[in-house]
């Protein structure tokens, strides 16, 4: 049994009298790859948040374990990509708690670097975060959260926007570097291109309607529940694979 | 004697009244601190603020007149809660920052005119007050812009990364442990002082013009972040340096002649706009 890094009990969270979430139990335990899906507004954000500490739940209580460095990569979406940092500096500020030199210092160069090249963002050092592609772009605040030394690294839609090659790339990534140890939790509106290839995911509609592998989770039941309409799902080459279109439920519905 | 000999000696002569001396330091460090510290309000899409909590410290001004307290004493506190009332209506984000700037420190501005029109003031010259006036420069002034200027760098030095990532991206900072609040008061204090310190030479009315410009002129010219800032700060003081200068020679208001200096500098970089952009080295290897 892995160590338990954070675990959320009873969690219910408000934003003034509205209900985001309502008594949520998650566990995150050392090695997860964790997917969490549902519809705009079921709270996948807010529960990151509370996962994070960020946000104060009205009650219940998330427990992380003492010490625990934890990183997260926000949604391209919400980066200011006018701000004038390069890659180098925007992978830099990440080390900001306790006092730092001003200037990145060479071993800290090295070690932005050596993560760099990891994340195939080697040579881009000097170049400002708008010129390079969504992909890229996406890997440099990866780049970013991993220079904080974070055990769990938290990432908000990491494949928003990204077109599918792009999307498997990220994927890829986010496969080895939990294979190399790190605990990534994720959220995710990509049902088939995303959350049907994670080992773990949490269907969240303010609450939590299914937790478990994609087997157990991507079953028409469980998605008509967290997404309020009903799906149908196909097993194609071993996979899950999630059919959402109305006119598959048009031609079920005339059969 | 040559003609360049005549323009040395009328370039310096005014460097022999202490007056002109006194201005002449105060409105180089008030540029170089003014576009240091704007870097940041740009950034955070705060450029307004500048202006607001002048007003709101004008204000200050009239009632610790009023009082009979210390004038910067009263001005600072009343600008420094017009800026910490700002930056937590921001952080709680009922409204936007701009709506936050103009309600807070229009209020405050208009509370002191009322107690003026009320009471009367015994505050300082009020047009040396909106527009900057080199012979308000006093000794005093001199080592409160020297204080300040080096809180300011000892505060950028020591908190370098921790202001970057907040400004950047706040909520990221925060979930990595970075006291952002903390963070946001104390700049709101840097604001307020360099507010106050740079008052008299540039003038309630011009301040936010030397916190804006510099920083987006630097802005454009560079597309890294310590760049920007040396950058901002360069700009800032050879303004403040050449505009006292021109409000000598022209007898104009200093915070006027400041203000159109670095309004050049934009000017410039405006039009050279790609080709300057390409020379200073901007798009590559910048850090």
């Amino acid at each position: 049994m892995n160590e338990v890094f954070i675990q959320a009990t009873n969690l219910t969270v408000t934003y003034g009298s509205e209900p985001v979430l309502v008594e949520v139990d998650l566990e995150v335990a050392e090695g997860d790859l964790l997917g969490i899906v549902g519809p705009s507004g079921s709270g996948k954000s807010t529960l990151l948040k509370a996962l994070l500490g960020s946000v104060a739940p009205l009650s219940g209580q998330v427990e992380r374990r003492a010490g625990l460095t934890v990183g997260l990569v926000p949604q391209v979406e919400h980066i200011d990509w006018s701000f004038p940092v390069t890659v180098a500096e925007c992978v830099g500020m990440a080390r900001a708690r306790g006092w730092r030199t001003p200037w990145i210092k060479r071993s800290e160069r090295a070690e932005i670097c050596e993560i760099t090249e990891r994340l195939g963002l080697g040579g881009l050092e000097g170049r400002h975060i708008r010129e390079l592609s969504g992909g890229q772009q996406q890997r440099v605040f990866l780049a970013r959260a991993l220079f904080t030394d974070a055990k769990v690294i938290f990432l908000d839609e990491p494949t928003s926007g990204l077109d599918v090659r792009t999307r498997h790339e990220v994927l890829h990534l986010l496969g080895e570097l939990n294979e190399q140890g790190l605990t990534i939790v994720l959220t995710t509106h990509d049902l088939n291109g995303i959350a049907a290839h994670l080992p773990r995911i949490v269907c969240l509609n303010t609450t939590v309607i299914g937790e478990g592998s994609p087997n157990e989770v991507l079953i028409p039941d469980v998605l008509e529940r967290t997404y309020g309409s009903p799906m149908r799902v196909l097993e194609h080459g071993g996979m899950r694979v999630v059919v959402d279109s109305p006119l598959f439920l048009l031609d079920e519905k005339s059969a | 004697m040559s003609g360049v000999a005549v323009l040395a000696i009328d370039f310096l002569k005014p460097f022999e009244f202490e007056f002109f001396r006194n201005g002449i330091i105060v409105a180089t460090l008030a540029g170089a601190l003014c576009g240091v510290v704007g870097s940041y309000v740009v950034l955070r899409n705060m450029s307004y603020i500048g202006h607001g909590l002048s007003h709101a410290i004008f204000g200050g001004y009239a009632v610790a007149g009023l009082l009979g307290i210390n004038l910067f004493l009263g001005a600072g506190a009343w600008g420094l809660l017009a800026a910490l009332t700002i930056g937590a209506i921001v952080r709680s984000r009922p409204i936007g920052s701009d709506a936050a700037i103009g309600v807070v420190t229009t209020a405050a501005f208009a509370f002191g005119l009322v107690i003026v029109q009320i009471y009367g003031s015994n505050g300082p010259n009020a047009d040396a007050l909106l527009f900057g006036n080199v012979l308000g420069v006093t000794l005093a002034d001199v080592w409160l812009i020297i204080g300040v200027s080096i809180c300011a760098l000892a505060f950028i030095f020591l908190g370098y990364r921790q202001l970057l990532f907040t400004t950047f991206d706040a909520e990221v900072a925060k979930a990595t442990g970075v006291n952002t609040g903390l963070i946001d008061g104390l700049l709101m204090v840097l604001l307020s002082a360099t507010v106050i310190s740079t008052m008299n030479v540039l003038g309630v009315t011009l301040i936010a013009a030397s916190l804006v410009v510099p920083a987006v002129v630097a802005r454009m010219l560079t597309d890294s972040f310590p760049r920007m800032l040396i950058l901002a700060g360069v700009i800032g003081a050879v303004s403040g340096f050449v505009g006292m200068n021109a409000s000598y020679h022209l007898d104009v208001a200093s915070g006027p002649t400041i203000v159109l200096t670095s309004a050049v500098f934009f000017i410039v970089a405006f039009a050279a706009g790609v080709p300057l952009r390409r020379r200073i080295g901007v798009a590559h290897g910048a850090h």
